[in-house]
């Protein structure tokens, strides 16, 4: 097995053992996605309740994969040694990063599937969406959030990051358009999430969803979260504690 | 021990090419700050293709740093290390796949199994069919589904070595590898060293087993307070002076006796051990100190001394001239 499969197979392995983590990338959005379209209590601007959720959850099951997962699974690696062991072989940075992006490509394949499916059964039927947009929301909405994940993981100590990825996952669920439009929080709070990068990531989804016109001003908002997450991550990441 | 694994250690795979530069590893002027202290200030040694450096010191003393620099982990504030002619940081992926590192601890994934990590760190190396080989060889071949966190430290530090030797390795980097091991281990692992170096890799060996590294090694580098206060080959340290050992019933004035010798001398117990310079008179007017005190002289023994004295001797007199 050449290096980078036998190192996007590790990855692999590792998150599967995580079991936790599956709590997170698919037992959350799954379960948001099931309660608040049978319950019916939120504000979706005109939307049925499954069409308003859907695109969210996914911005949601991206933000798992890339940022918490990636994250956290990084920040124990950095603290075991790993990576700094992993810095002797020949690897290299470069197909270190592209087997840890593969391996995080093939999770979200996975809930997208998934959301799709529940979705699917829950009565979403997507019959405008715009897969061109949907695609490029993802992608960008995994570089962005995976340089957040990384500068976190670069620079905490594992314990501190693992709390922190959590709870950054908990604020942006809340305030970034998930399940919640932002018209429907306090003024202050609004001005400020309507910058967020999964309010961004949520509106772009959801434009592409449900076939309405693209968000330019989202895709500007993400596009400048990837670009500085990724040079923060390459410029804070420190590869052992 | 089975014959067939005898035979797998005999045999250790390492990859030669022929190398014709005159040290393998060549370190010059290196300097190392961290925020706080120098770790590591003007150090300058080389080691000869095929030889076992042994590198000792006290804790904190710049060995730990000076491998790491050597090994590419870490970045040296100045000062030039060439590995096998290349730059640890420039050319790191090329040196990589000709070296070998274990470094001190960890580096595995608790939840990882032992053949799993084994098995990928020969991918990357290119050596897939390594692995069956190297978990013989260090004895863990009854361990390959355990995961790291069940190993004991002593199947720790075998499996690290294992991962360091996927490189098939012309040159490898060894921090402390029989820490914490049991004799068994130990043993096991020197053998794999001693192998090593007959079939031509050199050896970087940082140890505190002044034992060991007298046993194993051609030469020695001594750090002190991020200094270097030896770096001979062995004989050259330890052929200068020779030690004398004696044993005696009496309360002898140890002070007294390190005078009049003009030599240190340390006891323990009933036991005396006087550290001297190639001396012909020597042992003349030790006993006849002996004799005008009227103290019982008994087990006087004359040879080369431990590597354990001559450090404990160097150390005192780098303290010294700190002061």
């Amino acid at each position: 097995m050449n290096p980078f499969r036998s190192q996007l197979r590790q990855e692999l392995i590792v998150m599967a053992r995580n079991g936790e983590q599956l709590l997170l990338l698919v037992g959350i959005p799954v379960l948001l996605l099931v309660f608040f379209s049978q319950v019916d209590i939120l504000p979706t601007q005109g939307l049925s309740s499954i069409a308003f959720l859907v695109p969210g959850v996914l911005g949601l099951a991206v933000m798992s994969s890339a940022m918490v997962s990636l994250g956290i699974a990084t920040g124990f690696e950095r603290s075991y040694g790993v990576l700094r062991r992993l810095g002797t072989t020949p690897l290299g940075t470069r197909r270190l990063v592209f087997a840890k992006v593969t391996a995080t490509l093939f999770i979200e394949i996975g809930q997208l599937f998934l959301i799709t499916m529940v979705g699917l059964a829950l009565g979403w039927r997507p019959a405008d969406a715009n897969w061109p947009v949907i695609v490029v929301a993802i992608a960008l909405g995994t570089i962005c959030f995976a340089g957040i994940g990384l500068t976190l993981a670069g620079r905490l100590r594992a314990e501190v990051n693992l709390a922190a990825q959590n709870g950054l996952y908990l604020v942006l669920l809340l305030l970034g358009g998930v399940i919640l439009p932002n018209g429907e929080l306090p003024q202050v709070a609004e001005s400020f999430a309507q910058w967020l990068p999964s309010t961004a990531l949520s509106e772009l989804l959801r434009a592409g969803v449900n076939g309405q016109e693209l968000a330019t001003n989202s895709l500007v908002v993400l596009a400048v979260w990837s670009i500085t997450a990724c040079a923060c991550a390459v410029a804070f990441f420190k590869w052992s504690e | 021990m089975s014959k067939s694994q005898c035979e797998l250690r005999t045999l250790m795979l390492v990859n030669m090419r022929n190398s014709t530069a005159e040290s393998a590893l060549s370190v010059r002027d290196l300097v190392v700050d961290y925020s706080d202290l120098r770790a590591v200030a003007n150090v300058s040694f080389d080691a000869k293709p095929g030889s076992v450096t042994a590198v000792i010191g006290p804790n904190g003393a710049g060995k730990t740093t000076t491998m790491e620099v050597c090994s590419g982990v870490r970045t040296a504030t100045s000062g030039t290390v060439s590995v096998l002619g290349l730059d640890p940081q420039r050319d790191r992926l090329k040196m990589n796949s000709r070296i070998g590192v274990m470094l001190q601890d960890g580096g595995v994934y608790p939840s990882a199994r032992v053949g799993e990590v084994l098995e990928h760190y020969c991918n990357l190396f290119g050596n897939r069919q390594r692995a069956k080989d190297l978990i013989l060889a260090v004895d863990l071949g009854s361990k390959r589904q355990d995961t790291w966190r069940k190993l004991s430290g002593g199947e720790k530090q075998r499996l690290s070595l294992a991962l360091a030797l996927a490189a098939k390795p012309e040159l490898i980097f060894l921090d402390e590898p029989t820490s914490g091991v049991d004799i068994v281990g130990r043993d096991l692992i020197r053998e794999i060293v001693g192998n090593l170096a007959k079939s031509g890799c050199t050896v970087i060996l940082a140890t505190h087993e002044l034992d060991e590294a007298q046993r194993m090694a051609d030469h020695v580098v001594m750090f002190n307070h991020g200094r270097l206060i030896a770096n001979s080959s062995l004989q050259d340290l330890l052929g200068t002076n020779q030690t004398v050992t004696l044993r005696t019933t009496n309360e002898i004035d140890i002070a007294a006796l390190a005078k009049h010798m003009n030599c240190r001398v340390e006891q323990n117990g009933t036991e005396i051990r006087l550290l001297q310079s190639s001396d012909a008179s020597f042992i003349a007017r030790l006993s006849t100190w002996f004799a005008k005190n009227n103290f019982v002289l008994n087990d006087l023994s004359s040879g080369t001394p431990r590597l354990e004295d001559v450090y404990r001797e160097l150390n005192s007199a780098s303290k010294r001239v700190d002061k």
